[in-house]
């Protein structure tokens, strides 16, 4: 599956959160998806912008509009080079956090996309990517 | 190669007009039925177009049909099959429309052949060609259908989730049949806009007409509910019967601050009463005949 | 800097969310309306949300906190405005947003504080919006 567009976005600053959701909102847009879908995946990407500021200790967010067949797919990676997470399927579990949060982001976002990977080892840093196809 | 490509482009233009001639006689033949002047028309135009584009194709791009060359001929049947299924032809009529081309074609290779192993060479790689064809337009005709089950099911799923004004400020939301996740956000969708709309205080939600109530209906309704409240507005669920009742218990789901009734009525009468209002009869026969719902 | 807007109406006070917000801006929300309910003695808040596309646990959190802290200063908070499409998401999203009144418009949320400061002693609810 190629990404047919790309753009990286650094996520440095709570002003950069602001911006990497409203650049998925304008990709979203631009795809033609309804408007649920586009809250679902911009509040997604929002969440896990806000993770990778917060506990990433800062990264990246890569948007991408990607195809499968004729099938049009939003996709957004995120990355940061922080202290990583030991137990991935406890930080899945609502409610788990680590920072006095609400502890959603991850499995809040899992659940509002349509794909959701998540690459995570102590000491490594972290990558999740999130991916919603476009509905009928 | 180009030897071999050539014959085939060579015997319909020798005879294109003849070869056309019988291959659509046999069509008419197969279809079972007489066709309509109409229905002969467009057969002659689609048969003589495509006979016209084989030539050039198999002139240009021999016998293998995945070239550019046969592109054209590729997409002509694929659009000629989605016609025919929009139409409403079996898979078998429309692939017909190529198989049947077989007879007239061997019947002028024998004719042209000059010995027994040319005729079996060209006869196969004719066949072959025809055939790879033939699968084509089943592929398309079928891909077509699924685009159509596809879409009378998003249709069937707006139309099966009406949302009805029952009275100021009280909406209705009667669901039939099972509730599965892309259903909900139908039905969220649905109801919050008419909540919206109506700026109703209530929706009822009567599940008389859904079969089943497990944990992830139970789970979906909940959502449901949950969507409603954000938006202001108080959900009461109707048409629990006996058996959902004790599923509901076994299953342990917690339906606590969600106010549930047996019936449509007792929901709608509990409804206007949270509303500020009530029934009372007309005639009254003397005294306070006020009945409030 | 930015701030936010808090219009005191009656005894409410209303605030209207129209920008995204990034951190700073929501926390310096929460400290200018504790300040303001404290000053003007309000017993409710309303917070216009229907200009916002979205709503993530960030903003539920905020939204939450300044519930729990004017119910410490005696004030109610009503949620009004929100849009459909937050609200499916929110729902799907798992965000429980406990405490929080939520109400369709501004109208209705004034009649919700309304009701609710006038049956207080018999603590019941009225119509139009309910505690989630």
């Amino acid at each position: 599956m190629e990404a047919q567009k790309s753009e990286t976005h650094e996520i440095r600053t709570s002003q950069d959160v602001v911006s990497v959701r409203q650049a998925v909102r304008r990709l979203a847009v631009e795809m033609g998806f309804n408007l649920v879908d586009q809250t679902k995946i911009v509040t997604a990407s929002s969440e896990l912008a806000r993770n990778t500021l917060d506990y990433g200790g800062g990264g990246s967010a890569t948007i991408q509009s990607v195809r499968n067949g004729s099938r049009p797919g939003l996709r957004i990676i995120f990355e940061d080079e922080g202290p990583g997470i030991p137990d991935i399927a406890l930080a899945l579990k609502d409610g788990f956090t680590t920072g006095g949060g609400m502890g959603l982001g991850l499995g809040g976002a899992k659940r509002l996309s349509s794909e959701f990977e998540i690459d995570s080892e102590p000491g490594h840093g972290t990558r999740v990517t999130i991916l919603r196809w476009k509905g009928l | 190669m180009l030897d071999t490509g050539n014959r085939l482009h060579e015997i319909i233009r020798k005879d294109e007009e003849g070869l056309l001639k019988d291959w659509i006689a046999l069509q008419a033949n197969t279809s079972g039925r007489r066709m309509t002047a109409v229905e002969e028309k467009q057969l002659q135009t689609n048969a003589g177009e495509f006979l016209a584009m084989m030539r050039q194709a198999s002139q240009e791009g021999g016998y293998d049909i995945s070239k550019p060359e046969w592109s054209g001929v590729r997409d002509f049947l694929t659009q000629l099959s989605a016609a025919r299924a929009r139409a409403g032809s079996t898979p078998v009529e429309t692939a017909m429309f190529v198989f049947s081309l077989k007879e007239p074609l061997f019947n002028r290779l024998r004719r042209e052949s000059k010995d027994a192993e040319t005729l079996a060479d060209e006869s196969w790689k004719a066949t072959l060609l025809l055939d790879r064809l033939g699968l084509l337009t089943m592929e398309a005709f079928q891909k077509s259908r699924e685009e159509v089950i596809a879409r009378q099911q998003q249709e069937l799923l707006e139309l099966s989730t009406p949302v009805v004004r029952l009275w100021d400020n009280i909406l209705a939301l009667p669901l039939i049949g099972t509730l599965d996740s892309a259903r909900t956000q139908v039905v969220m969708q649905n109801l919050l806009e008419a909540i919206v709309q109506t700026r109703s205080d209530i929706a009822v939600i009567d599940i008389t007409g859904v079969p089943t109530v497990d944990t992830l209906v139970a789970q979906h309704l909940l959502k449901t509910v949950a969507a409603a409240r954000l938006m202001g507005a108080d959900c009461i669920i109707s048409g629990i019967r006996p058996q959902i009742a004790q599923t509901i218990i076994h299953l342990g789901v917690n339906l606590e601050d969600v106010t549930t009734k047996a019936t449509l009525a007792d929901a709608f009468a509990v409804a206007l009463k949270r509303t500020g209002y009530g029934v009372f009869r007309l005639k009254n026969s003397g005294g306070n005949a006020s009945q409030e719902a | 800097m930015e701030r936010i807007p808090i219009l005191k109406m009656g005894q409410f006070l209303l605030v209207t969310i129209q920008v995204d917000m990034h951190d700073r801006l929501a926390l310096t929300l929460q400290d200018d309306l504790t300040e303001q309910i404290v000053k003007s003695r309000a017993h409710g808040v309303l917070i216009d949300i229907s200009a916002l596309e979205m709503v993530d646990s960030f903003i539920g959190r905020m939204l939450s906190n300044i519930a729990n802290m004017a119910r410490l200063l005696d004030a109610q908070t009503v949620v009004v405005g929100m849009q459909p499409s937050v609200a499916i998401t929110l729902v799907e999203l798992g965000l429980p947003m406990k405490g929080i009144r939520t109400a369709l418009d501004v109208e209705k949320g004034m009649q919700t504080l309304r009701m609710y400061l006038g049956m207080n002693d018999h603590g019941q609810d009225g119509d139009g919006s309910a505690e989630i």
